[in-house]
């Protein structure tokens, strides 16, 4: 698996979802956000927590804007795998890579906790290595992690079996508890909280693992 | 040209900080405030020739997220 992780200014999780990717096998690229080009091969990128460019406008408006943002839409559009984490969740819904938005916590308070998370599908590369109803602890850390999108869209996420995992007790007011979400194709993931966060026994938690390791032996390059 | 776009959330998008305004409103005694919106105002400041027709593409492609916000374009 060759992965490349996007690195805007004021990424703050680059590191530490390339460490993520690392350990479970990956060749891993960082790349600037200026940059107009992926490297040839990536099969993987990952689009890292943080507050690009200080959330202005709104969380992930500008940093959907940027050079590297059109490069990750081609690679998406032709099948690639992305992978976006919290602020990168935000990007992807910016970008239109995802429907929906996530808007401010209903209480309006940055939360920095460990939630329980169901795992609503294993049907991708990301979640087969779960069971579907499995429980997980994986860390959230944001501000604006609560997932809007209009009926109909909620409805077709559900329908079509594209919510990949849901708060088990909702700690931002997100539409249908949703945490993460998969594109129409099921290659694209966006989710608020950080895998990368419980993937090693240092971090208190290793229940982000099982994501990693999946698509690690999913992806492998010859 | 000059241009002030105005953005808000849509009718039914729950504005967590217009509440909380509301709510402090209450609070320092102003009574009977039944409703408080909290948007944007962003001013523009264009080369000649900028039409508004410019201004509201800059609002479908960046200025406003169109999933939940709605925009308003007053020339100046």
């Amino acid at each position: 698996m060759y992965a490349a992780v996007v690195v805007f200014p004021g990424s703050n999780c680059d590191r530490d979802l390339a460490v993520a990717f690392e350990a479970a096998g990956a060749k891993v690229s960082m790349v600037w956000h200026k940059d107009s080009a992926l490297p040839d091969g990536v099969d993987i990128i990952g689009i890292p927590g943080g507050f690009s460019f200080g959330d202005y406008l709104r969380c992930g408006a500008i940093a959907a804007n940027s050079p590297i943002c059109r490069s990750v839409a081609d690679h998406a559009k032709k099948g690639g795998y992305v992978l976006g984490v919290c602020n990168g969740f935000q990007v992807l819904t910016e970008t239109g890579l995802l429907p929906g938005v996530l808007l401010r916590n209903a209480k309006l308070k940055y939360i920095c906790q460990t939630v329980g998370l169901k795992v609503e599908t294993s049907a991708s590369e990301y979640t087969k290595g779960y069971n579907a109803g499995d429980v997980i602890n994986i860390p959230i850390a944001h501000h604006d992690g609560n997932y809007f999108a209009d009926d109909d869209t909620i409805a077709r996420l559900q329908g079509e079996d594209r919510v990949a995992f849901t708060y088990t007790d909702n700690p931002n007011g997100a539409r249908a508890d949703i945490a993460g979400i998969l594109s129409e194709n099921r290659r694209v993931l966006g989710m608020m909280p950080h895998p990368e966060r419980a993937a090693d026994v240092g971090h208190g938690g290793t229940d982000g693992q099982a994501l990693f390791r999946a698509l690690s032996r999913a992806l492998i390059t010859a | 040209m000059k241009a002030r776009v105005h953005v808000m959330l849509k009718n039914g998008v729950l504005d967590p900080q217009g509440e909380a305004v509301r709510h402090a409103l209450g609070a320092l005694g102003f009574e009977g405030v039944n409703g408080v919106r909290q948007g944007k105002v962003i001013e523009l400041d264009l080369a000649d020739g900028a039409t508004e027709a410019d201004v509201t593409a800059m609002c479908e492609k960046l200025l406003a997220n169109t999933v939940i916000e709605s925009y308003s374009v007053e020339t100046l």
